[in-house]
């Protein structure tokens, strides 16, 4: 038996009943399971990517030429900082968390929800209108400011559209904060007995990771936008230089949300490519334990970085240097997942499907916009390219050939589980090189340019830099038409995919071992592990993964729950329901 | 034959050090480096390029490489071998990430030195002692209106962006394109609130050799040269000589770039920034506004022209000339005494637009343009 079968066997009981999708209604109303709410979450997150998409082309559009032919000035602003903001509060953090967090993380645990349904629930429903009253500013002078919304321009720019901004993110921030606590509750409390902290799945570590992250740095960034809204509405001066404010105070509250909110969005990620790159190269994942630290590494340097991205601006250089080093160091513990990931593929049997070439694909991208940041972490290297499209490059390349590439990745790996239909590879690979193909164009030469002398946030630029903006704008044009085999895809798949089955790729952790979509409550009985997430070829019997009720020099334990050499089944842990009673004395 | 693979990973391994080598020093990225602190910089970066390029073969190597030799043949549905770890080789790649990210530091520590950054003399007793003197010379020059505490009492260092705000505005050039906001004060222990790059090791202690102040505001530089009165629009700087440019902002962030120096520093309302160093190369560059000013922050853009010194001194002869005439003219009437079309008389004259061109465009307010004639 390989041990995919093995999980599969001792999940017998525990595998839901068939229920198909059930009520297409239940995703337009307040539903309190996870899976909904979850779904909610991307196929929401999904519109706004596609409208942040169309204002991304506009920008590209508009930058095609050096002059300013295709909006105002005062519009190009809008687009840019309107793209920003929903590329990054409306898609990726509440797709990376909300979704697929949603999603997994009860059904990777053997919970049977989140700690908090309603609570779940009530944070999905804010995000609509928080994006809708963001994309409705643009009928009052939509705000204008960068996504930063750095004071004093945030607060001469157009009152209306900036107050729109700061209530949006503000509803956006709560949301995310209400997720985080979730998630933290659930993980910690509601993982099933004989699951301890290192036999969770690295996506779980990942969610860990991120929301406690959110949690500590979104309600600083709630700080600071009711700060700058009291600056803006009622005309105190915090920030305002000519009332004695002070800017420079504003980035710092700012960052110390926004730098973390960076790794809000590629930890999940990170979690996801940790769970997709295993099942794919049939090899148990390479280093668990540095892969789940690391993370943690990761979210506590997150939080004290923040001063790089004003390196140029209010900051002494004792304090640049500081930041200097804690950023550069952030490329340690990420040095050792991206190396554990090549490991985990060396020497696999790697199923090249479109799920694995997008993590392969996160991987070879992410790397260069990691390369690029220990770069701009240089004080002097960063005071030549601060607020360049050298930035603007290496922005991308993270957070698109990041956190884009491995959301691709995740929706081609568990929408089989989410719908219970499987998608079209081919399509699916089209899909793949074409974005792969249109994003190195748009983003690959801006690296260049912003070297060269070119400034962000400009709808106008210098003649000399014509060429390679047109290759830019080009690729944004592909990247755009990128998309749509992956709508048609799905679309497809919904209808008239071949069925998914449980486990259509082989999978150890415990979301494939209940029916695809899963039942409302996920699991009929507890599922138990009878190897641990990622045992990939390792035969009948795991020794090498440290699963509480199963011990190599213990013959009673030696052959895991369900042997027959075993006098009495450990009660809770047993195979079998009818043996199993409260808690494990196993769990950590 | 069969070459041993160690031999094969030891010829990948050269092969992969001197492409990222020559990666590092003909990338070909940057533009002209005309300052002296510019190579400095580059060095930094050709370094940083070495080790990227080295870095993104070795990854994109081995996937590429994984996709070819490891994909799963037909048919064979086993899993693979159950490698889940291997310590010695996870302290390597933790060891060896951590001591390049060091040394990079330390290297970047070191420019950053080099090119002024970590000036030990940030509380300069020059600028001070001037600054205390010429306070003392005219008393009430510290117009700035918030200052809590008289002039006297101010401790060393409290107030360095008072003191250069009211060094700058004693130039009368400066004081008419710059706008009086409060000033920051400085931290009480841990130095200046306004960064600076300031002097190179070697010309520390030193004052700068001249100084510009340089004032950013919606959409436009406006360099001033104390003592000379002369207001320009462009930057012109004499090769080889240090100079020291004091930053500000009348309304909102601004950021002095120019790509050929390497140099940008954030032009904050109510802070002084400095940037001082050596132009070391004749030629035009762009001036350009790194932060986002408005609408036309796109349009705020200047020069910067390094002349030699020849070049310099006529141009500053020039200057005085003109600026003489125009300042004089501009302490004699108040412009906002007079309406729009009297301001502009004088110099739509010069560009040959008479009293009856205006009327034809401005139909309803005939009679008011008298002074155009």
């Amino acid at each position: 038996m390989t041990q995919a079968q093995l999980q599969e066997t001792a999940n017998i009981a525990a595998h839901g009943p068939d229920v198909g999708g059930g009520d297409w209604r239940k995703y337009f109303s307040f539903s309190t399971d996870h899976k909904v709410i979850g779904i909610q979450y991307l196929v929401t997150t999904f519109i706004f990517y596609l409208i942040g998409g169309v204002l991304a082309t506009a920008v590209r559009t508009e930058l095609a030429t050096p002059e300013v032919d295709f909006v105002s000035r005062e519009l190009y602003n809008s687009l840019f900082t309107v793209h920003a903001t929903v590329m990054i509060f409306l898609w990726i953090v509440p797709a990376g968390t909300g979704g697929f967090g949603n999603y997994l993380v009860p059904l990777l645990i053997g919970a049977r929800d989140m700690a908090f349904p309603k609570l779940n629930a009530l944070a999905f429903w804010i995000i609509p209108p928080a994006g809708i009253m963001l994309m409705l500013s643009f009928f009052v002078g939509a705000p204008g400011s960068g996504w930063t919304s750095y004071p004093p321009l945030s607060l001469v720019n157009g009152k209306a559209g900036e107050a729109i901004w700061i209530l949006s993110v503000l509803l956006l921030g709560t949301s995310s904060i209400l997720a985080a606590v979730n998630f933290l509750v659930t993980i910690w409390k509601m993982r099933v007995p004989g699951m301890g902290w290192n036999q969770m799945p690295l996506f779980v570590w990942a969610m860990l990771a991120t929301s406690a992250l959110a949690l500590i740095a979104t309600p600083v960034l709630a700080g600071a936008l009711i700060l700058l809204s009291f600056d803006l509405i009622i005309g105190t001066s915090f920030f305002n230089p000519t009332g004695g404010g002070d800017p420079i105070v504003y980035q710092h509250l700012f960052w110390f949300y926004s730098h973390p909110a960076v790794y809000i969005m590629i930890l999940p990620v990170f979690g996801m490519i940790s769970e997709i790159l295993p099942v794919h190269a049939r090899k148990p994942i390479f280093g668990y334990k540095a892969i789940a630290y690391s993370s943690l590494a990761i979210s506590f340097l997150g939080l004290i970085v923040w001063a790089h991205h004003m390196f140029t601006s209010g900051t002494p250089p004792w304090l640049r240097m500081f930041f200097m080093i804690t950023t550069m160091v952030i490329a340690v513990p990420t040095g050792i997942k991206v190396f554990s990931w090549l490991a985990t593929i060396w020497g696999g049997k790697l199923r090249l499907n479109s799920a694995m070439l997008f993590a392969m694909g996160f991987i070879s991208m992410f790397v260069i916009g990691g390369i690029s940041g220990v770069m701009v972490a240089a004080v002097p290297f960063d005071i030549h390219v601060h607020d360049t499209y050298f930035v603007v490059a290496h922005l991308h390349y993270v957070l698109f050939g990041g956190s884009v590439f491995g959301l691709y990745a995740g929706f081609y790996q568990w929408i089989p589980k989410m719908t219970g239909r499987m998608l079209n590879e081919p399509l699916g690979k089209i899909h793949f090189v074409m974005t792969l193909i249109g994003f190195n164009m748009a983003f690959l030469p801006m690296h260049k340019l912003g070297l060269e002398g070119m400034n962000r946030r400009i709808a106008e630029y210098d003649p000399k830099f014509a060429t390679l903006n047109l290759v830019c704008s080009i690729g944004a044009y592909i990247l755009a038409i990128s998309t749509f085999p992956f709508i048609i895809n799905v679309c497809w798949s919904l209808f008239r995919g071949p069925k998914a089955g449980n486990n259509p790729w082989g999978g150890l952790t415990l979301e494939w071992m209940t029916s695809s979509p899963p039942p409302v409550e996920n699991f009929e009985a507890d599922p138990v592990l009878a190897t641990g997430p990622y045992d990939y070829g390792m035969g009948d019997r795991s020794t090498q993964v440290d699963v509480p009720f199963s011990e190599p020099s213990d013959p009673d334990l030696s052959a895991g729950p369900s042997s027959s050499l075993r006098a009495k089944a450990d009660p809770a842990v047993a195979a079998h329901p009818d043996d199993r009673e409260g808690e494990s004395a196993n769990r950590e | 034959m069969n070459i041993p693979s160690s031999i094969v990973t030891m010829l990948a391994g050269i092969l992969l050090t001197l492409v990222s080598i020559w990666v590092g020093q003909n990338h070909g990225l940057l533009p002209a480096e005309a300052s002296k602190e510019a190579p400095l910089i580059d060095g930094l970066f050709n370094t940083m390029m070495t080790i990227s390029t080295g870095l993104f073969l070795l990854v994109v190597g081995v996937l590429i490489y994984s996709a070819f030799k490891f994909r799963q043949r037909p048919g064979d549905e086993a899993d693979g071998p159950p490698v889940h770890g291997n310590i010695p080789l996870e302290i390597l790649w933790t060891g060896i990430p951590a001591i390049i990210v060091l040394g990079l530091s330390i290297y970047s520590f070191e420019v950053y030195n080099a090119i002024g950054g970590l000036d030990p003399m940030g509380h300069s007793p020059i600028a001070h002692s001037k600054a205390a003197h010429q306070m003392a010379k005219m008393p009430g020059a510290a117009i700035a209106a918030t200052l809590d505490t008289p002039p006297d009492s101010i401790t060393e260092g409290q107030t360095r962006n008072q003191d250069i705000q009211d060094q700058a505005v004693q130039d009368p050039a400066t004081a008419s394109v710059r706008k009086d906001l409060p000033q920051k004060k400085d931290a009480p222990t841990l130095g200046t609130t306004s960064p600076r790059i300031g002097p190179t090791p070697e010309n520390q202690g030193m004052p700068p050799e001249f100084v510009v102040n340089a004032t950013g505001l919606q959409y436009a530089w406006i360099f001033t040269y104390p003592d000379t009165g002369i207001v320009s629009g462009e930057l012109h700087l004499p090769v080889g000589r240090e100079v020291l440019l004091n930053i500000s902002a009348n309304d909102v962030l601004h950021a002095f770039w120019v790509p050929e120096y390497r140099l940008k520093q954030d032009a904050v309302p109510g802070r002084q920034t400095e940037l001082r160093f050596t132009p070391s190369l004749v030629g035009e560059y762009p001036v350009i506004c790194a932060e986002l000013c408005g609408p036309y922050h796109g349009a705020m853009k200047t020069k910067v022209i390094a002349q030699t010194e020849a070049d310099f001194n006529a141009w500053v002869a020039e200057q005085k000339v003109a600026s003489a005439e125009g300042l004089g003219a501009a302490i004699a009437t108040n412009p906002s005494d007079r309406s729009t079309d009297e301001f502009l008389a004088p110099y739509t004259h010069e560009m040959g637009i008479h009293a009856d061109l205006l009327k034809q465009l401005h139909p309803s307010s005939e009679g008011s343009h008298s002074s155009a004639s």
